[in-house]
């Protein structure tokens, strides 16, 4: 069992970190403070090839494994946890296409954002329906020579700034999750309605809105499978995009511990570097612990993806473990901090108002322990 | 006893300075000279009274402009045959450039950037720092001679009671051969002050500045010095500076070779800005202002006073 | 047009340099290496002409230990060639680089038309190579270069020299060309680029494939020691007016004395 990168990946970490540490880190409290989206830093990104790292080489994707696609995730992260989730939103978009649509699906839809610089979003959320996603209740009617969707989705990552959405809806409701269907629809097409920008606690620089659909034409073609498919490739979809999720915690966390030991070999108090208190190296002792935890669960989940093994469980348990450790990692980076902590002119404040998402989305902390017990208990 | 030849750069009619410090420390060992050009005879007589016994000056077509290749070349025809077991020059620009090809033409080593060095029985060994001043190491030199050594200006110091040599002048016909690469243009350095992250001198204003006409006597000292001035963020608020001249938390963070900290008190947020700065100097009235714990050099006193004085000070040193 | 870029592999600048316990260099059991970051800007010169003379090749050459590879594959990922790689300890001196590049490049069998390199590495912070390797290939060169322009054989290289002042050399190709910090803005090493960089030529050669021996030393170190710890810091007092001058005058004195900085 080797838990080394290879020289490859230490390369692609290298690049990541340092795409995160010159042109990330210098930008991202402005960004979070005006609520600015980066799309000149998502443009750079793009061109050094870290983004959509999702498409499969066939279809003029890089060739990453999903356990290089964390590393790069996490190492964005480190930059800036808002950002990653502007990032991050174009493979939760690609991956449905890339797991349940034709070929020739993915040569439309695919190929482009390989040969210039495009934005996704993909569209579950809806206000009534968050946790309990087979619920979702916008509908996608069959009008002859095209479906009609109508309905309204909320928290949409990107939402004003996408080329391409993803957006799951149902033929039948009544049909409960078996009627789920995922297709692939132009944000320009005539009826869609996008909502103003959600002014948010954290990932500030993400654009998040609702989106309204009313009576959207949208192609045949552009549906993923057949109708009714949509909660498999939903399902299948999270046991990439979980542990991806998860690295941005990841990164998010190891940013915290590393301004935290860093701030308490300088802050003197009593004397002596705050580093010599015991109840500050057992914060930090938490911190590096868990920070090494999430990290090989992280990583054992994407590398169960390369190994073509389902990893439900083990995605949970990255997803879950990692975001709320980031929670109390950047929680405890403040307390280090003590009353600069609190000082929006220190910069981990805002770590600890980022980690609370991530908790959130991609399936609530809550959500991801009924997958682990439903997985354990089988 | 060794016989070394000490390259000198001249600058506006007068010999570099470190010159006169290498001749200091050469004291015990037999050292000559050499110019390129022509030197007054007062300059003749000074580097006499550090030690020079021969002052070669070399003069030939095409030296009136340094070139590596012109100077390489007229040097080393001039020392060819002459027994020179050492060659010195100062790590200025030139020293720097210049003496690797030199020493290469002589297939001999070259121990650049020494900051101190002895002679054992006519054997040089040296003390140079390595990995950007972070650990020292002894320096020896083996192989072809005559050996190489540049010395890091300023780092000897000059003598105190030099002794003097004979400084017997004579000139030489140097031939400074095929150049190939050649100055045709110099460009003066512009007046426009360098990035504080970029700076290698700062001087730095606070809360105690009390207004933004003020600066001046900052600026003044900094023009002195060829320093960039900056602002603590309690001077930046109080709108005595703009934001851009911030050095802490929230502005600039920076790492000269001198940090000036004139009426900072040396709030964290600051010392985050400047904490790698080499040397650090500050100035405030209050004894108890934190920045004194970082400062290597504090000066209590109220800097409307101190600083002027300052400046002149530096003016003195400086020669300007 | 053959382009070769010599660079040289170095301890990132967070590193903590220790001395071995008997002084003979420095541990590098736990060194994290990077392409020394001057001659970063030594690679990106080299791109920069190979965009508008696209059939020039840019050869990357290393001498150096052969346990990482970093500096000459993110060369190649940010566009270079191909590499050669001289297996080597990594104190050697400036004299035995020099020769071992030298050789390096003759074997290629690829006659140079420009060959850059960085200025200094930070290693040894020597500042020499340039102009041994320069001197060996009996070519001209220009050192500190913030300013460089190639039409056909003719160079425009600026060059830095104390107080922000710029000498402009005119020479010819071929030429050694040192470049500083500002040249130019080295790229990223994109990631199509690092995956591409795995197929690329990469040569490697012993010191005694390129000519060079022990015999070849020139400069000798020893003795690797920590500088001494800092002094504590000095507190003068100048609030009475009569000793102020006498006060400034001492620090002033001390910074160029002690301190050195002045």
């Amino acid at each position: 069992m080797d838990f080394s990168l290879s020289t490859e990946q230490r390369e692609i970490q290298e690049l990541a970190l340092k795409f995160a540490r010159n042109e990330m880190i210098p930008q991202a409290h402005e960004h979070d403070e005006k609520g600015k989206f980066p799309d000149e830093i998502f443009r750079k990104a793009w061109e050094l090839g870290l983004i959509n790292t999702c498409i499969p080489p066939e279809y003029g994707g890089t060739g990453f494994s999903a356990v290089d696609g964390v590393i790069i995730s996490e190492a964005l992260a480190y930059g800036c946890m808002g950002m990653n989730t502007s990032f991050m939103a174009n493979d939760l978009a690609l991956l449905p296409i890339v797991i349940g649509g034709n070929d020739e699906q993915k040569k439309r839809f695919l190929t482009p954002f390989t040969q210039e610089f495009r934005i996704a979003s993909f569209c579950l959320t809806e206000p009534g329906n968050g946790s309990d996603a087979g619920g979702i209740k916008t509908q996608i009617k069959d009008g002859g020579d095209h479906w009609i969707i109508n309905g309204e989705k909320m928290w949409i990552t990107n939402a004003g700034y996408a080329h391409l959405f993803v957006v799951y809806g149902t033929v039948d409701v009544n049909l409960k999750h078996k009627g789920i269907s995922a297709i692939v629809v132009d944000p320009k097409t005539v009826g869609i309605e996008l909502g103003k920008k959600e002014d948010k606690m954290g990932h500030r620089s993400s654009d998040t809105r609702g989106v309204r659909f009313n009576n959207v034409k949208v192609p045949k073609e552009n549906m993923l499978g057949k109708p009714g498919d949509g909660w498999a490739i939903a399902m299948n979809t999270l046991d990439h995009s979980r542990p991806l999720v998860a690295s941005s915690a990841l990164g998010g966390a190891q940013r915290a511990l590393d301004l935290s030991i860093a701030y308490a070999k300088d802050r003197t108090q009593f004397g002596v570097p705050i580093a010599k208190h015991q109840a500050v190296q057992f914060m930090i002792a938490e911190m590096g612990m868990k920070v090494e935890a999430a990290r090989l669960l992280v990583y054992k989940a994407s590398w169960m993806c390369d190994q073509g093994v389902r990893n439900t469980e083990v995605a949970s348990y990255a997803k879950a473990f990692a975001s709320d450790s980031c929670m109390q990692i950047t929680t405890d980076a403040v307390q280090i901090y003590g009353g600069y902590g609190y000082s929006r002119e220190y910069p981990v404040e805002k770590l600890m108002r980022d980690a609370k998402l991530i908790q959130i989305y991609e399936g609530t902390s809550q959500i991801q322990r009924l997958v682990m017990a439903r997985e354990l208990l089988k | 006893m060794a016989n070394v030849l000490v390259f000198t750069e001249v600058h506006d009619g007068h010999v570099k300075p470190v010159t006169l410090e290498i001749l200091g420390k050469l004291a015990g060992q037999t050292a000559d000279v050499a110019v390129i050009g022509d030197l007054s005879a007062e300059q003749v007589s000074l580097l006499a009274k550090n030690g020079a016994q021969n002052v070669h000056k070399l003069k030939g077509a095409n030296l009136d402009k340094y070139s590596p290749e012109g100077y390489a070349n007229a040097l080393s025809e001039f020392i060819k045959g002459k027994n020179y077991d050492y060659v010195f020059g100062g790590a200025t620009s030139m020293g720097k450039d210049l003496l690797p090809r030199l020493a290469t033409k002589f297939d001999a080593g070259l121990a650049s950037d020494v900051v101190n060095f002895t002679f054992d029985g006519g054997s040089f060994a040296g003390t140079r720092p390595l990995f950007a001043g972070k650990c020292l190491a002894k320096v020896e030199l083996t192989g072809p001679k005559p050996h190489f050594v540049s010395i890091r200006p300023n780092a000897l110091g000059m003598t105190a009671n030099p002794t003097a040599g004979s400084g017997t002048a004579s000139d030489v016909n140097a031939n400074a051969g095929d150049i190939r690469a050649a100055i045709k243009e110099m460009i003066k350095a512009t007046s426009t002050k360098v990035d504080l992250t970029e700076a290698n001198i700062i001087v730095t204003g606070g809360r105690a500045m009390k207004n933004a006409e003020n600066f001046k006597i900052l600026n003044e000292l900094a023009d002195v010095i060829g320093a960039t001035v900056g602002a603590s963020r309690a001077a930046v608020d109080s709108g005595f500076a703009p934001h851009a001249m911030q050095v802490g938390q929230t502005g600039k963070t920076v790492a000269p070779t001198l940090y000036i900290a004139c009426g900072v008190s040396g709030a964290i947020q600051h010392l985050a800005g400047m904490r790698t700065s080499k040397v650090i100097v500050a100035i405030n009235s209050d004894p108890d202002a934190p920045i004194f714990t970082r400062a290597d050099y504090g000066i209590v006193g109220d800097l409307f006073q101190v600083v002027p004085v300052l400046t002149e000070e530096f003016k003195k040193l400086l020669g300007k | 047009m053959n382009i070769f870029v010599c660079v040289k592999q170095v301890p990132d600048t967070e590193t903590k340099i220790i001395p071995t316990s008997d002084g003979s260099f420095i541990e590098t059991a736990s060194i994290k290496w990077i392409m020394n970051p001057y001659d970063e800007f030594a690679v990106e010169q080299a791109l920069l002409v190979k965009q508008t003379n696209p059939a020039a090749n840019v050869t990357v050459v290393r001498v150096g230990s052969t346990k990482d590879t970093e500096a000459l594959r993110t060369a190649m990922a940010m566009g270079a060639d191909d590499a050669i790689l001289v297996d080597a300890a990594d104190n050697l001196d400036s004299y035995s680089i020099a020769k071992a590049l030298k050789g390096a490049i003759d074997k290629s069998g690829k006659k140079p038309d420009l060959i850059l390199t960085g200025k200094q590495a930070i290693d040894d912070d020597a500042l020499q190579v340039p102009q041994i390797l320069a001197e060996m290939l009996k070519l001209p060169s220009v050192a500190v270069v913030v300013g460089f322009e190639l039409s056909g054989t003719a160079v425009k290289a600026k060059r830095e020299v104390e107080g922000g002042a710029i000498e402009v050399y005119e020479l010819s190709t071929p030429c050694v060309i040192a470049a500083n910090k500002g040249l130019n803005t080295p790229r990223y090493a994109s990631l199509p680029g690092i995956m591409k960089a795995k197929k690329k030529p990469l040569a490697q050669h012993s010191l005694a494939d390129v000519g060079v021996s022990d015999a070849d030393r020139r400069v000798k170190y020893s003795g690797f020691r920590l500088p001494p710890e800092k002094p504590a810091g000095k507190k003068f007092d100048a609030t009475d007016a009569t000793k102020q001058r006498e006060v400034v005058a001492q620090v002033v004195g001390l910074l160029r004395t002690e301190a050195k900085v002045i």
